[in-house]
């Protein structure tokens, strides 16, 4: 990857966090179209690799982002993504933090949150929706994906265990 | 994003259901990417300016530590076949993990047509078309507002 590229992706996902309403949810479709998608700099399989990574670590699960950066072009490409899509965010959500505190029911903001919920609930099922494909050809990985959400919507089981239990399958050859 | 609503919501309580997806719901508002945004706003509304400043670099420093090792690891054992195994199993639960978060989260959606039709809108176009996402946003968003500013959901 020349200069120009890593230019070029800096400002992607510097304007990608302007758009982004939303990390995981909303940012997720968005990058695997650019990364996957336009450019082919990496496999759809290798993509959902790079998001379950970050999904065993602790802590925010932007944190495929310097992953996937990392697998495009080295450590260099995984700091630049990270400071382009960390920067504009942290400074504005902290102005906007401060008028949400003072301001918690003024009408506007809530109708800009109503009006928003239902499109991030539909960006969640869509980051599912273009990785399951991604990461299951067959019947059996769909069954333990619905096995996941079944599990997790019924018990308060530490989710790093249902994790855990995934890898079990996968190293058994169940999947 | 799953583990944080776990923590604050479930276990230690600090803010309910509706605060968290009314946060979520700014966090994914503003520019910027929306565990970092929940970060600032979950640390300015617990302990103000600092709890703010806290609360990003708690959020921030020990995943990037983290992420390296993880980086390192996979491109040593990244071929290993029992690791690949391995993987492709978690990868397989980490979707899971996505879609139950959405069902979860969809529970605070009213009964109406609307928002449901929304939420429709905004799968299909991004997920099932794969359009671009600020083509989606910029037609969705404003019809959105507008509907939940005449209380329409």
């Amino acid at each position: 990857m020349d200069w120009t590229q890593l230019g070029g992706l800096f400002l992607y996902f510097l304007m990608l966090s302007f758009l982004a309403i939303g990390g995981n949810a909303s940012v997720l479709p968005e990058m695997h179209r650019y990364v996957v998608e336009v450019h082919g700099y990496m496999t759809s399989a290798q993509f959902a690799e790079m998001y379950t990574l970050a999904q065993v670590a602790p802590g925010p699960n932007i944190m495929y982002i310097p992953l996937v950066g990392w697998h495009i072009a080295g450590w260099l490409a995984a700091a630049v993504m990270m400071v382009a899509t960390l920067l504009p965010s942290a400074t504005l959500t902290l102005a906007i933090a401060h008028l949400y505190v003072r301001h918690p029911k003024a009408a506007f903001g809530i109708a800009i949150r109503r009006g928003l919920t239902p499109i991030t609930i539909g960006l969640v099922f869509a980051s599912g929706w273009i990785l399951l494909p991604a990461v299951s050809q067959d019947w059996r990985g769909y069954a333990l994906a619905a096995l996941t959400v079944a599990v997790v919507m019924r018990t308060s089981l530490n989710p790093l265990w249902v994790l855990a239990a995934g890898a079990a399958a996968g190293m058994a050859g169940l999947v | 994003m799953f583990f944080s609503r776990r923590m604050f919501v479930e276990q230690r309580r600090w803010l309910t259901e509706q605060e968290f997806v009314e946060m979520l719901s700014i966090a994914q508002l503003l520019p910027g990417a929306n565990g970092v945004n929940m970060a600032v706003l979950i640390g300015y509304r617990l302990a103000g300016p600092l709890g703010a400043a806290a609360s990003l670099c708690g959020f921030i420093a020990a995943p990037c530590a983290i992420v390296v090792a993880l980086a390192l690891l996979y491109r040593h054992f990244g071929s290993v076949p029992l690791v690949r195994d391995a993987l492709s199993g978690m990868s397989i639960v980490a979707v899971g993990l996505i879609i139950a978060m959405g069902t979860k989260i969809a529970h605070v959606l009213q009964r109406r047509v609307l928002p449901w039709a929304f939420a429709f809108a905004a799968f299909i176009g991004v997920g099932v078309m794969r359009w671009p996402l600020l083509a989606v946003l910029g037609v969705m968003a404003p019809f959105a507002i507008a509907a939940a500013w005449k209380g329409k959901m």
